[in-house]
């Protein structure tokens, strides 16, 4: 047991490190180092550009996409060379959400089941970070039920018409092309009516609106389709197979989400460590160990957790479901830790100016962001079922829409 | 990277599963547990026929010189059994008093029956109810002897040798006792868990030899309980896997309003939370071994957050066991209560949790990394 790379992954990270240390943007770093919970604010440059720039330099020297073939624009590296790309990566990584929901879900989708052409044209685009992408799933009627989707694709000629709404999509506002789900027969079963397409974001009767969050910014968008045209060419998989390329997407997403979560601990750590109570510092304070104490267990474990997933990719095998931990154990501690964090503060806890709060207010930005992290990519409570269900082999709840046709399925209001 | 144990470490773990599958079945708990019995002294003989008292001890001294990897993955076993057998009283703290004080004839003299599991060992320090501290310990060494009295000494009914920490004008030290000294009496004390075996130990002008330096005995106590914690959170795993497993089985097997219980979210969630619970502490006490078998700086961190993280990995899923199992959890019949005993019981072996919370904060209060 230890933590030390083999020969191949230390020649493998001693050229990553070199390569990273003469091209990165070090003019960044500070700004990259204060990006913390969803936010990345680059002072007087521009976040898509030089995210599209660190991309591009990256694509030329053969370091975007490592995992995917050379074909398509990737260099066919093993899981494990990702991993030590991304750590030696560090604060750069920043950069590259832009790119994400591309690179790790839309890719894999279109690798899988768009003609050789079609991936010939878009994935080196997309892994250039030249062409952005975005996934259309989530609707205002169907979230954790995502199969519940009514947005809907009719035949005509040689194209789709769509009509219908998605929301909570990241960077649509960015994007050049998105992965659509659709559904295109409302008189089966729910799950079996559905069709993939993707399509750009530019056609007619496309139109997107930023969602005013409840933490006041806006990341995710709603998009309204209205007789959006699409050709059939740009069909993902077959005609009512949508929701089993959809899965393909899902699975991209939580390893991709759930990987490297923050947890916000070596703030609190700092937090505690420098505040002054009236009793003298925060971290003697018998209540603050006890808590502090629990966190740093939790901390600890998702640490080496991932340190367990990546001995497995290191000997080839691939981390099943258990990735699922990260986000759920992440997710609550962090709210719970930016509670906490404000009432040490007493009543400056209710300060958000980064001049005046605590450690630049990055526990006030915890406090309002933390309750999306548990909602994204798959609620707590989907999490705790795909644990249940996946992992420790429980069976399935009971449906009340089992073998309905998805047009007589209750809606409710 | 390479954080899991070794193939030939993962073969070690089923060859002693299944020895404890033949010898260690829940009735011979039970015979434990509902007897005046101290112990299983079959199942220890067992143990000493496959050589795993030995297992993290020198060749020379009478082990098997294998390694602290391989002592984790016996412990998990044995946690996992609720083996009822005196191991982590006489290897754990016993033996790593040893390794950590003893002088190499003390070590000569000692280890080898400890090793062989002829001689079983264990630890006396508390003297009152409540934590441990420096102040609590009155136990007087004088003119070469010991007089005064260890309440909740673990295995103080068959142990043969015990460490003892007492006070002379120099401070606390260790040292070693033999305890079938004329001058010991034992005490048997009723516990939580009658699977194991606990007693009060009077000295009465017992001989003894002083382990490590005179007045050092507070700081070597705190190597052998940091070495001592990583192991006995193997075993706490161990027992929070079985207890999870049961929930998991009964949970698909029981059926109410025509379906298994096992398809209820309310009993889904609560299992898959025992399980996140589990994840997290195995993988800190991986850090723990990796730390224990490396002797490496965070050893006390490394050991106080695997220790507070598989006590309450054990806690969680022996209680919610019962839970799961509802009413027929409660009964005497069902092994449930078996689980939920002990984990109470290794929750406090070695120090309550605010006690190790707080040695673990106390770490990252020295530690520069903030």
């Amino acid at each position: 047991m230890n933590f030390d790379d083999t020969p191949q992954e230390a020649e493998f990270r001693s050229s990553v490190r070199h390569w990273i240390d003469d091209n990165a943007p070090k003019y960044l770093l500070p700004y990259l180092e204060k990006a913390s919970f969803a936010t990345m604010d680059l002072g007087d440059y521009n976040a898509n550009d030089e995210s599209k720039a660190w991309r591009k330099k990256k694509f030329d020297a053969g370091w975007a996409c490592l995992s995917w073939p050379q074909e398509y624009g990737g260099v066919g590296a093993s899981p494990i060379e990702r991993v030590i790309w991304q750590q030696e990566e560090g604060h750069y990584a920043a950069l590259g959400g832009l790119f994400t929901i591309g690179e790790g879900m839309c890719g894999p989708t279109v690798m899988s089941y768009a003609s050789e052409g079609q991936k010939k044209r878009y994935l080196p685009k997309l892994a250039a970070g030249e062409e952005v992408w975005c996934q259309l799933f989530s609707e205002p009627g169907s979230g954790s039920d995502l199969a519940g989707l009514r947005t809907k694709a009719e035949r005509d000629g040689d194209d789709w018409v769509i009509n219908g709404q998605k929301i909570w999509t990241s960077g649509a506002h960015h994007s050049d092309y998105g992965m659509l789900i659709t559904r295109t027969d409302p008189s089966v079963a729910k799950h079996q009516g559905l069709t993939m397409f993707f399509l750009s974001m530019k056609s007619p009767g496309v139109e997107i609106r930023p969602i005013k969050q409840a933490n006041g910014q806006s990341g995710f968008n709603e998009v309204y389709f209205t007789d959006v045209r699409i050709p059939d060419a740009q069909r993902l998989g077959e005609v009512g197979n949508g929701w089993s390329v959809s899965l393909t997407t899902l699975m991209n997403e939580r390893l991709s989400i759930g990987g490297s979560m923050p947890t916000g601990f070596p703030e609190m750590l700092a937090l505690v460590k420098s505040l002054q109570t009236g009793e003298g510092l925060a971290i003697k304070d018998k209540a603050v160990r006890d808590k502090l104490a629990d966190w740093h267990c939790r901390t600890s474990g998702l640490k080496y957790t991932s340190s367990r997933m990546i001995s497995a990719l290191s000997r080839g095998e691939t981390p099943g479901p258990e990735a699922s931990i990260g986000k759920l154990v992440a997710g609550s501690m962090m709210q719970d830790m930016s509670m906490v964090a404000l009432d040490l503060q007493d009543l400056s806890g209710i300060l958000v100016d980064p001049e005046l709060a605590e450690l630049s207010a990055r526990f006030q930005a915890m406090l309002l962001r933390s309750p999306a992290t548990r909602v994204e990519g798959g609620t707590d409570e989907i999490l705790r079922n795909i644990i249940a269900e996946r992992v420790l082999g429980l069976p399935g709840d009971i449906r009340a829409d089992k073998g309905m046709a998805f047009s007589d399925i209750p809606t409710g209001r | 990277m390479n954080f899991e144990f070794s193939e030939d470490q993962v073969l070690l773990k089923n060859q002693i599963r299944r020895a404890l599958d033949d010898h260690c079945r829940s009735a011979d708990v039970r015979q434990i547990l509902e007897s005046d019995s101290p112990h299983d002294s079959q199942l220890w003989r067992v143990l000493c026929e496959m050589g795993v008292q030995g297992t993290a001890i020198d060749d020379s001294l009478g082990g098997a010189g294998a390694g602290y990897l391989e002592l984790c993955v016996v412990a998990e076993e044995l946690g996992r059994a609720l083996a009822p057998v005196p191991f982590s009283s006489s290897i754990f703290l016993a033996v790593e008093a040893l390794k950590v004080a003893a002088n190499n004839e003390q070590k000569l003299a000692l280890l080898p029956g400890l090793a062989s599991g002829e001689k079983i060992g264990t630890l006396a320090a508390w003297e009152i109810n409540g934590p441990l501290q420096p102040d609590t310990i009155a136990m007087r060494w004088e003119e070469g002897v010991l007089n005064g009295r260890k309440i909740l000494v673990p295995d103080g009914d068959v142990a043969d040798v015990a460490i003892v920490i007492a006070r002379d004008d120099e401070g606390l030290s260790l040292f070693a006792v033999d305890l079938t000294d004329s001058g010991v009496t034992r005490e048997t004390l009723e516990t939580i868990d009658p699977s194991r075996n606990f007693s009060t130990l009077t000295f009465n002008a017992v001989a003894g030899q002083r382990l490590g330096d005179a007045g050092d005995g507070w700081n070597l106590l705190e190597q052998v309980l940091n070495r001592a914690a990583v192991l006995v959170a193997f075993e706490q795993i161990g027992g929070a896997q079985r207890a999870l497993e049961m929930a998991t089985d009964y949970a698909q097997e029981r059926y109410a309003f025509g379906r298994p219980i096992g398809s209820f979210q309310a009993v889904k969630h609560m299992l898959a939370d025992m399980y996140v619970d589990l994840e997290l502490a195995r993988s800190n006490c991986y850090y723990g071994a990796w730390a224990l078998s490396t002797d490496a700086d965070e050893l006390p961190l490394a050991a106080a957050t695997a220790r507070v993280s598989a006590t309450q990995a054990f806690q969680h899923c022996s209680k919610n066991n019962i839970q799961t199992h509802g009413g027929m959890g409660f009964t005497w019949e069902f092994d449930c209560h078996l689980f939920y005993r002990r984990s109470n019981l290794l929750a406090v072996l070695l120090g309550g949790q605010s006690v190790w919370k707080d040695r673990l904060v106390s770490q990252l209060e020295s530690s520069d990394a903030a």
